[in-house]
């Protein structure tokens, strides 16, 4: 008996008719092989165009079903779902885009017409050859993995534990608390920031559900949705952390100094050493490249002063494997280092300070206790603040970093507040960005606090003075773009607001959990706007900076997400499992055994009483390697059967009919009535917004 | 005379070069409709015969493309298709194809400029080579 195929023709608004003719690709259809109904509508993803499905189904008695409209990416879920409530199999569906690669790219509409009817007709063809397959019901192992204890790594941890799930939160750094850590205030409110993530950061060493792993790193992770397990390595602290009770006496004796990574440069720390006294946990670590014990050389100063024998020499690396569920990646963002920007003078003037650096001379247990001074320690009379470095620049990056006009306002008001109103604060900026709750607020307030606004990116900083008043000064040279003009502005200290970026192991990092980067190279979400937090990997979830530059608030709320998706898939403990794995038919099978060397996942086995190889459901993810190579043709994807694409070609290639005559075109023709424009879909009065993109 | 109109099509990963075409059209980069796409789940499961079998059918050129290498959603599916293309392409010369008939490219998720280029390149390039050989194959 042949089949019985039903084919539906989005208007999507106006988004793929009239470009693409829409009620003539559905009539087309009507003509193909097996199509019993063809009909188009406006907005094929709503109820009335899902019920228009359902109906068909149902009285026209269809065993078959294709959707001709946006990206399967976008509804192909709906459709299946659809198909489903009236009783046909979702694998008996089909979808084909006639938006995105079609009415939206193509200029002609004649050409974008023709190109959607081959599609179509491919897409007939194809679901012939579909098959009935059922997903398979894995359990979700409820405990989560969150990377990196940034305020995003935090918040979703937090949101995790206090649902009742367990955590494992890995941190790379010896404590928690990711860049936030090191601000001093933080904008629009000035609140304190060790004040607000303080009680947070102790909430995560102290709640019974978050295996807190600092000093650790992610190597490996195998399994799938609901089933991963993790490989965490934890480094050496080299301090007992059970004995160790964080006195900090060894942080004083230790004879060994080196820059500080958390001071941003500016100060110095011990071998032995915690980022600040407030850091959780407060228990300290040996670098162990410079500890002079670690090294061969005598010393042992620390494992005598401690009070407590916490010292471990021979600490060694730890492995552990972990079984979880799903992952929320939250490994943040950097900052750009502006050295490469000679123009700009950092590392050559000792008064040009980035961001972090300026975080840090505010912050009150900072290498100047919290005083803004210059290197020689004496209080600057004027400021520049350099607003987009190495942000919205063509030859650095594209985008914006969406926080630095907030933090350059914030520091404008610090400056303001902690050395004087009478320092001369200048503003060199774009355009400036206040966009978020309050930030506009902030933006009067600095206004009015006598602080000036220069429009223009700054050529150079310059220590060469040509007027008396530019001795001994850097002097800022800029185009003002209001006065159209260059100006030269001396100033004492100078302030580069430095682009975020990610981090540099992202794509070792985006690797190891399979997912993707971005053109800025970010980690790319599943969609941009609907999909934010989830990738295209199931069961990997985006928290924050790592994601794309954000501010706290936004860090928060989109980690709060992650936490709500992957709690989704832990509290139901069940996940439905794509049924298009491969399948190796024993009668055809020679038993060559090629496809076992070529699967990834070790899901082929040889059974050595039949002879043949047979694939292990659970661990094929339908990737086609072994059928794509299988000399006999035995092994076959599910969905993706030689059949389907072979008749899927073979429709895509065969001529359609010239498109009937058009209004326009020849007036005096009999299809004049059936134009194009006058043509109205079945109930296409119904008011139904587009979900278009 | 009008020109000639070629007609290509495409195997794409649906990881990577799918999603870029949506990411292109979302963006409304225009594109020659020359190019036909299907949609597969990686590009270690394009079967060499799939490509024989659209160049034998009328198709004037084939494109594959998936996930930058290191990036494939399988692990290692593209390289596998990075072989077997290569070998592919050694057999069909041989059979008098012009190599630039079958091409490779990897187009990551969010590179929709890319995928527009790529197809508009190609076009163009097989407009100028002309028609398949494959009716002279058939002949053979
Ligand atoms: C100079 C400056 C000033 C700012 N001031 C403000 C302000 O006043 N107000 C405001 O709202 N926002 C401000 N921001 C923005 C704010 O810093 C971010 O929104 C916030 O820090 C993002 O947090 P996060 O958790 O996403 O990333 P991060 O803070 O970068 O945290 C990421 C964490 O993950 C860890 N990690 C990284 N890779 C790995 C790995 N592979 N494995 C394990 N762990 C890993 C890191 O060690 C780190 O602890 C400012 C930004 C800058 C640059
Ligand atoms: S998944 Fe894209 S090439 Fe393998």
């Amino acid at each position: 008996m042949s089949n019985r195929i039903g084919v539906y023709v989005c208007h999507c608004g106006t988004n793929i008719h009239p470009k693409v003719n829409s009620p003539e690709v559905a009539g087309f259809s009507e003509d193909l092989q097996n199509v019993v109904v063809g009909r188009d509508y406006k907005f094929m993803c709503s109820d009335p165009g899902q019920d228009m499905i359902i109906r068909d189904i149902q009285e026209l008695g269809l065993d078959r079903v294709v959707v001709a409209s946006c990206s399967p990416r976008l509804h192909e879920k709906t459709f299946q779902n659809a198909c489903l409530r009236a009783g046909l199999n979702p694998f008996l569906f089909q979808m084909t885009c006639i938006r995105e690669h079609c009415s939206w790219v193509t200029e002609d509409s004649e050409e974008a017409t023709c190109k959607a009817k081959h599609l179509v007709a491919a897409a007939v063809n194809r679901v012939n050859y579909h098959d009935e397959l059922y997903s398979r019901m894995e359990k979700v192992h409820p405990d989560v993995l969150v990377v990196g204890a940034g305020i995003a790594g935090i918040q979703a941890a937090l949101d995790i534990a206090k649902a009742g799930h367990k955590v494992h939160l890995v941190e790379k750094a010896p404590s928690i608390g990711g860049h936030m850590a090191q601000f001093d205030k933080t904008f629009p409110t000035l609140d304190c920031a060790a004040c607000i993530s303080t009680p947070k950061m102790v909430a995560v060493a102290q709640e019974p559900n978050i295996n807190l792993m600092t000093w650790a790193e992610v190597e490996q992770v195998s399994g799938f949705v609901g089933n991963y397990q993790a490989v965490i390595k934890q480094k050496p602290r080299y301090v007992d952390m059970v004995k160790c009770t964080g006195c900090g006496l060894c942080l004083e004796k230790c004879p060994t100094k080196v820059p500080s990574e958390f001071e941003e440069g500016m100060g110095l720390r011990r071998a032995i050493y915690r980022n600040s006294p407030q850091s959780v946990p407060n228990k300290p670590v040996i670098d162990a490249t410079v500890c002079r014990t670690l090294n061969g050389k005598k010393c042992g100063v620390c494992e005598k002063f401690c009070p407590s024998g916490a010292i471990d020499y021979e600490q060694q690396e730890q492995t552990l494997t972990v079984d979880i569920g799903t992952i929320v990646l939250a490994t943040g963002f950097d900052t750009m280092d502006p050295t490469p920007m000679k123009q700009y003078g950092f590392g050559r003037f000792d008064n040009v300070l980035t961001g972090l650096q300026f975080e840090r001379l505010n912050n009150a247990v900072g290498p100047t206790g919290g005083k803004i001074v210059k290197k020689d320690g004496t209080p600057p009379d004027s400021v520049a603040v350099i607003h987009c470095v190495g942000s919205r620049d063509k030859n650095h990056h594209e985008y914006c970093s969406r926080v630095c006009c907030m933090y350059a306002l914030k520091y404008d008001h610090l400056i303001k507040d902690k050395v004087g109103h009478h320092v001369k604060v200048y503003n060199f900026y774009i355009d400036l960005r206040c966009f978020g709750k309050g930030y506009e607020e902030f933006l009067t307030r600095v206004q009015e606090e006598g602080v000036t606004f220069i429009r223009g990116r700054p050529a150079e900083i310059t220590d060469k003075a040509r007027t008396p008043e530019e001795e001994g000064k850097l002097v800022v040279v800029s185009e003002d773009t209001l006065l159209g003009q260059t100006v030269r502005v001396p100033v004492d200290m100078a302030i580069l607001c430095t682009a975020m970026e990610p981090r540099p192991d992202a794509p070792e990092v985006a690797r190891r959990f399979g997912i993707s980067q971005g053109l800025d190279k970010f980690f790319l979400e599943e969609h941009p706007k609907l999909g934010p937090v989830s990738t295209a990997t199931d069961g990997v979830f985006l928290a924050g900076t790592c994601q794309g530059p954000k501010d706290i608030p936004d860090a928060v709320s989109h980690a709060s997400g992650a936490a709500a998706q992957a709690l989704a898939l832990a509290a139901r403990g069940e996940v439905a499992i794509s049924p298009t794995t491969s399948w190796i038919n024993p009668d055809i099978c020679i038993g060559c055994k090629a496809c076992i060397g070529l699967c990834a996942y070790s899901a082929i086995e040889f059974d050595d009483r039949l002879r043949v190889s047979v694939v292990n459901e659970a661990m094929c993810k339908g990737c086609g390697s072994c059928a794509a190579h299988c000399p006999s043709g035995a092994a076959q994807v599910k969905h993706f059967t030689e059949k389907a694409i072979f008749t899927e070609l073979a429709g895509m290639l065969a001529p359609v009919p010239e498109a009937p005559i058009t209004v326009e075109d020849h007036a005096e023709s009999p299809m004049a009535e059936a134009g194009p424009q006058e043509s109205v879909p079945p109930a296409a009065e119904t008011e139904e917004t587009a979900t278009a993109s | 005379m009008s020109e000639f109109e070629p007609t290509i099509v495409a195997f794409v990963c649906n990881w990577c070069t799918y999603t870029a075409a949506d990411l292109a059209g979302t963006a409304r980069m225009v594109q020659s409709p020359n190019v036909r796409l299907i949609r597969m789940m990686c590009t270690g499961m394009v079967d060499p015969k799939y490509v024989i079998k659209a160049l034998l059918s009328g198709a004037d050129a084939v494109l594959v493309s998936g996930c930058h290498p290191g990036d494939c959603h399988y692990i290692n599916g593209n390289y596998k298709a990075r072989r077997r293309i290569k070998l592919l392409t050694e057999i069909l010369t041989g059979f008098g194809f012009d190599e630039r008939r079958l091409k490779l490219t990897w187009v990551g998720a969010s590179e929709g400029n890319e995928f527009a280029e790529t197809v508009n390149k190609m076009v163009e390039d097989i407009k100028e080579l002309g028609p398949g050989e494959a009716t002279a194959i058939e002949v053979m």
